[in-house]
């Protein structure tokens, strides 16, 4: 496969991970039952025209996006691929209220303009007055894996130079309360919980745009080397280590080659069991959780890649990731896993390594 | 008709989403488009949809609206005269 560096990221999230300060210190979510992103400053990458018809989802891209974009001196995108579990959904309950509440009379455009899926990479290839390759993938769990693999495919056929990849995912109050209805999130009186101490069922929903411009050359500011990322709707709990030491095997990689694994806990107890499977083959790894710091959406393995990025640069491993583990290895950090599955389906790898 | 003006400012300023405008940031005759607010065509179809929806008024022919739309002011006179709401 030909080479695919990360150059440029941009992360807006529940944690300081905008203003990078992430990795000094992290907020404690501890206490909530939804986690909302950090807002950054909109009016300082957005017309105010435009933002008053944007979603946070959107706005949260095009600053993320816009910030990726410029730290890796991207003049020229060959393609914009974002990754997002439920699209523009903030305009989706809005149009449909609307639909409801005036009986299927005097709808307006904006919402329903705002609210498709694509709504994300178009806005932003309208911000950048980009026609190159545009693609949404809306893969519950799997879309921001699929939009990878999708950049990693353009850079193998040697379709492009430069390819920006994203994920993103914003609340929406009513769909909040289905999901935990379902008994998907947890209800409000259980959501007070540190996750990685305490399994209940459900988890605790969150939100976030990370973006990253993925380059075919290294640059002055790379993080590090996307090697591979591989993606099964369905899996066995008792097929899972196969499913990882393939994948490594067919990177020429062994399980102690591994220095980190980030792994994607969130505190449903059902669930999080397929995680302690995949802990229980990596005895000499290090291993790192965030959803307890970002909470769980279905693109929260686009900020274990910021953070997985993050990591193979600076080579420092922020405590509050360690949860109750500890440091297994204290040399390089060369290799890094990212293991990620929702609800039991979607399982993903993504493999890193530094530069 | 100052309070029907004050009324369709709060309701402009929610429908169009004017997140850091108040009341007293729109004059009454300022413009609404181009100049002054700055509004847009997917604006005034969200102006249509409060005269239709609050003040039961169907405009028809798409040159009133100009006149009509014009600023906070003519928005007024033209609802206290033509309101079936």
């Amino acid at each position: 496969m030909n080479s695919c560096f990360i150059n440029g990221i941009g992360c807006v999230s529940a944690q300081n991970t905008f203003e990078n300060t992430f990795f000094e210190d992290a907020i404690d979510i501890s206490n909530l039952n939804i986690v909302k992103a950090i807002k950054p400053n909109y009016k300082s990458f957005i017309p105010p025209a435009s933002i008053r018809r944007m979603s946070a989802g959107v706005k949260n891209s095009i600053v993320a996006s816009s910030v990726a974009i410029k730290e890796a001196s991207a003049d020229q995108l060959d393609g914009i691929i974002v990754g997002t579990g439920l699209g523009c959904i903030q305009d989706s309950e809005n149009f449909l209220n609307k639909m409801i509440g005036y009986n299927e009379e005097y709808l307006t455009p904006t919402a329903f303009i705002q609210s498709t899926h694509n709504t994300v990479s178009g806005q932003i290839a309208l911000k950048l007055k980009c026609k190159a390759y545009n693609f949404t993938y809306v893969n519950t769990g799997g879309s921001f894996q699929s939009a990878l693999i999708d950049g990693l495919l353009m850079f193998e056929g040697e379709e492009a130079n430069n390819i920006l990849i994203g994920g993103v995912d914003e609340h929406a109050e009513y769909t909040n309360k289905l999901y935990q209805a379902i008994g998907y999130y947890r209800q409000d009186e259980e959501g007070k919980k540190n996750i990685l101490k305490q399994r209940k069922s459900g988890v605790i929903p969150g939100e976030g745009a990370s973006y990253f411009v993925l380059g075919n050359e290294q640059s002055d500011s790379t993080y590090a080397k996307i090697l591979d990322v591989q993606l099964v709707n369905k899996l066995d709990q008792i097929d899972l280590p196969s499913f990882i030491l393939d994948f490594l095997s067919k990177n020429e990689l062994k399980l102690d080659e591994i220095d980190v694994v980030i792994l994607g806990n969130n505190g449903d107890d059902e669930f999080d069991t397929y995680y302690d499977e995949a802990s229980s083959i990596f005895e000499s790894s290090t291993l790192l959780y965030y959803k307890h710091l970002f909470g769980e959406f279905l693109t929260s393995s686009s900020v274990a890649t910021y953070i997985a990025a993050k990591i193979l640069r600076e080579q420092v491993i922020p405590e509050h990731l360690l949860g109750e583990q500890k440091v297994r290895k204290s040399d390089k950090i060369g290799n890094i896993l990212i293991y990620n599955q929702y609800r039991g389906k979607d399982h993903s790898l993504i493999l890193m390594e530094d530069v | 008709m100052e309070d029907l003006k004050k009324e369709l400012k709060l309701k402009i300023i929610e429908a169009l989403n004017l997140e850091d405008m108040s009341v007293e940031d729109i004059s009454d005759d300022e413009m609404l488009f181009e100049e002054g607010l700055g509004l847009d065509s997917i604006d005034a179809l969200e102006l249509i949809i409060i005269l239709d929806k609050d003040y039961g008024i169907k405009l028809t022919d798409s040159k009133d609206g100009k006149k009509i739309f014009r600023s906070i002011e003519t928005m007024a006179t033209y609802i206290a005269e033509h309101r079936s709401k």
